[in-house]
């Protein structure tokens, strides 16, 4: 693929609102799961809740559109000067030339689930004020970032549960590449729900604890809620060093179960291959591997098996899950947020809560942050459905000397 | 600078209220046989393994359909082909018992609903019926999903030089959710696109993004439809093909961002 640049970027999820406050957590190790205390749920598990959504104020002209998804959306839109660089982008391009592609799993549909607490009791009616196209509906969060910068241009949601704002890169990366806009708005937005967690916990996939990738006794998700976007635009001539690119993107589907991964990671090792293959890199080249990584027993098995298969054993790797929770339909793009700042801080942040490795996942699992140059590394989200998609970014400095040693080989 | 994609319809898969496939639907398009609006009758999907099949919803069985039809008139290996879903909303049905669940004292919701409420369900049931490990793009755009459907698929095609299976599907909420989001029935389209032509191809396609206004049909029962039904926005491009001759037709999009296309007869 051409790759294509990162030009601003932001996360905000429990770790911290912004780049300064993920960085900060991510170098001290920090995580930011407590036991659920969300809404009136009860269950015995840990959550990652991003504090003061409820707060955030919506404009009055969106007000149709207030829900917490919505408004966790425009707080994460409003950190790191991240809406100023998009209108920078708007005025240089044209508000019918930025698109807007976004990932989300359950999209608004907290307002709903509370709406039928209140059904009329005679007709069965929902609330008046309950407005399901901009809330529920699974484009209400495209809509509402397109409506936030008053675009004119393509917009969609991607929504394939835990790859939805992974494989939002890949769309843009089409959606540029034919011509038809000049840049992208991608992330992923998804929020704490009841659907999510009475239901993780119905698959009896929820951690009793903070979750706990790769480990041994592992034993289930803790789910978090985040908001992530980077800004996509064709690379200029001049790059500086530190600029972070996309390289390469693989996406399959495991044809195989609605809710278990394929036990040899088939499709997720065929997303690593595609990605690699897009990229035009080897194995070797990666540096490190933001796994996808649930503490899920059946995940994490499947998916040290993918990776073995493709990178054998010695390539660093961790999942950022023990430190944010499993965001779900956000969870690719905060992860590519945390790949772009371990590729410019040089260093691997460590992979939280986990005491001892499972020995059967024989992967080089990172416990401890560790400084460390990176050129490029690979960030896997897979999904229910069987769905995989493996990105891969890098720095433009290796990534032109890179180029310029391949131009040499081909003459 | 606009953009024009081209790519090649290799197959059309079409069911929806008073239309049961596309080829009997050709008629009622062209104006030869009045149309009549009459409930969506969905096929049982023969391609599923029975556990699977019991448990699927409308939404699965239908996009099963519509794929059916336009992978055999596509003569394509579907084991390779990616795809597109687009779909306004989920499994209404299921997201009701879920809501009316999680709105009750047991709060116990069944895995099987859970792992059928994500938007993504009907692709994971479509993957392991056919067995197609490609990439499936799986989408949402609102009124606009028909149209955000078929720029990823094209998109697909003219960027990554593959064919891929579009398929554009919705169902109805029951109450109170109908009152909200009142779709009719069900509807869905199917299209296999192409990057060349082929002995199969049916037509050429060449897109851009426009701000004429939408094609509206003079029929009045298929007018309603094209508006009550997010897919049905698609049925004025199955028009044009069904009528044979070289023409542009402009499909409703994102508020008064619109796709023309230029369809060429093969």
């Amino acid at each position: 693929m051409k790759p294509l640049l990162l030009s601003h970027f932001t996360a905000t999820s429990c770790i911290g609102r912004g780049l300064q406050q993920t960085l900060e957590a991510l170098r001290q190790g920090r995580h930011a799961l407590k036991p659920c205390d969300f809404e009136t749920v009860d269950l015995p598990t840990y959550i990652g809740e991003v504090e003061g959504v409820d707060e955030v104020k919506l404009a009055a002209t969106m007000t149709d559109y207030h829900c917490r998804n919505n408004r966790l959306a425009q707080l994460g839109l409003e950190q790191d000067s991240f809406n100023n660089a998009v209108n920078i982008a708007v005025e240089k391009y044209g508000s019918a030339r930025v698109g807007v592609f976004i990932g989300t799993s359950t999209s608004g549909i907290l307002e709903t689930e509370i709406a039928f607490r209140h059904r009329d009791a005679i007709t069965g009616s929902l609330p008046a004020d309950f407005i399901y196209s901009k809330t529920q509906n699974t484009y209400s969060v495209a809509d509402f970032v397109r409506q936030y910068f008053q675009l004119t241009g393509p917009s969609v949601v991607v929504s394939s549960a835990c790859s939805s704002s992974a494989k939002v890169f890949s769309v843009a990366r089409r959606m540029i590449e034919s011509g038809l806009v000049d840049a992208a708005v991608v992330g992923g937005v998804d929020t704490l729900c009841l659907t999510t967690l009475y239901g993780f916990n119905a698959l009896g996939l929820l951690s009793p604890q903070a979750c706990r990738p790769y480990d041994a006794t592992r034993d289930g998700i803790s789910i978090g809620e985040a908001a992530a976007f980077a800004l996509l635009e064709r690379p200029s001539a001049n790059l500086e060093k530190n600029a972070v690119l996309l390289l390469g993107v693989g996406e399959s589907n495991d044809a195989y179960h609605m809710s278990s991964p394929h036990p040899e990671g088939l499709g997720a090792r065929m997303a690593m291959q595609q990605a690699l293959k897009s990229a035009g890199l080897s194995p070797a080249e990666i540096d490190y591997i933001n796994l996808h990584g649930t503490a899920t027993p059946s995940n994490d098995a499947a998916e040290a098996k993918a990776v073995t298969s493709v990178f054998g054993h010695n390539t660093p790797c961790n999942s950022s899950k023990g430190a944010t929770g499993h965001t779900l339909g956000a969870a690719g793009a905060v992860e590519a947020v945390i790949c772009a700042l371990a590729l410019q801080h040089a260093f691997i942040p460590g992979g939280l809560n986990t005491k001892e490795v499972d020995p059967a996942l024989d992967l080089n699992y990172q416990l401890k942050s560790l400084n460390q140059p990176l050129a490029r590394v690979m960030s896997n989200s897979f999904g229910f459905g069987g769905t995989n998609c493996s990105l891969i970014f890098g720095l433009a400095g290796p990534y032109e000397s890179h180029c310029q040693q391949e131009s040499v080989v081909d003459q | 600078m606009t953009s024009q994609l081209t790519a090649y319809i290799d197959g059309i898969g079409l069911i929806g209220p008073g239309l049961n496939d596309w080829v009997s639907s050709y008629a009622i398009l062209t104006g030869q046989q009045a149309y009549q609006s009459i409930k969506t009758i969905i096929p049982t999907p023969a391609l599923l393994p029975a556990a699977e099949r019991r448990r699927a919803s409308d939404m699965v069985k239908l996009t099963l359909a519509t794929s059916m039809q336009a992978i055999s008139a596509a003569k394509l290996e579907v084991a390779s082909l990616p795809s597109v879903f687009s779909f306004s909303n989920g499994d209404g049905i299921n997201c009701h018992t879920i809501c009316e669940m999680l709105a009750s004292d047991d709060r116990q919701i069944s895995p099987t609903r859970f792992h059928n409420s994500v938007h993504n369900a009907t692709a994971g049931y479509w993957s392991i019926a056919t067995g197609a490990m490609p990439t499936s793009s799986v989408l949402c755009a609102f009124d606009a999903s028909f149209g955000a459907g078929l720029l990823d698929a094209i998109t697909q095609v003219v960027v990554d030089d593959t064919p891929c299976i579009l398929m554009a599907s919705d169902t109805p909420y029951p109450e109170p959710m109908f009152s909200k989001r009142p779709i009719p029935d069900n509807c869905g389209i199917a299209l296999v696109l192409a990057p060349q032509a082929s002995v199969n191809t049916i037509a050429q396609i060449k897109l851009s993004i426009t701000h004429a206004n939408a094609y509206q049909f003079n029929d009045a029962g298929l007018e309603a439809l094209r508006l009550a039904i997010p897919a049905a926005r698609g049925l004025p491009l199955l028009q044009a093909i069904a009528q044979k001759k070289m023409q542009t037709v402009v499909l409703d999009y994102l508020d008064n961002t619109r796709l023309a296309i230029e369809v060429t007869l093969c």
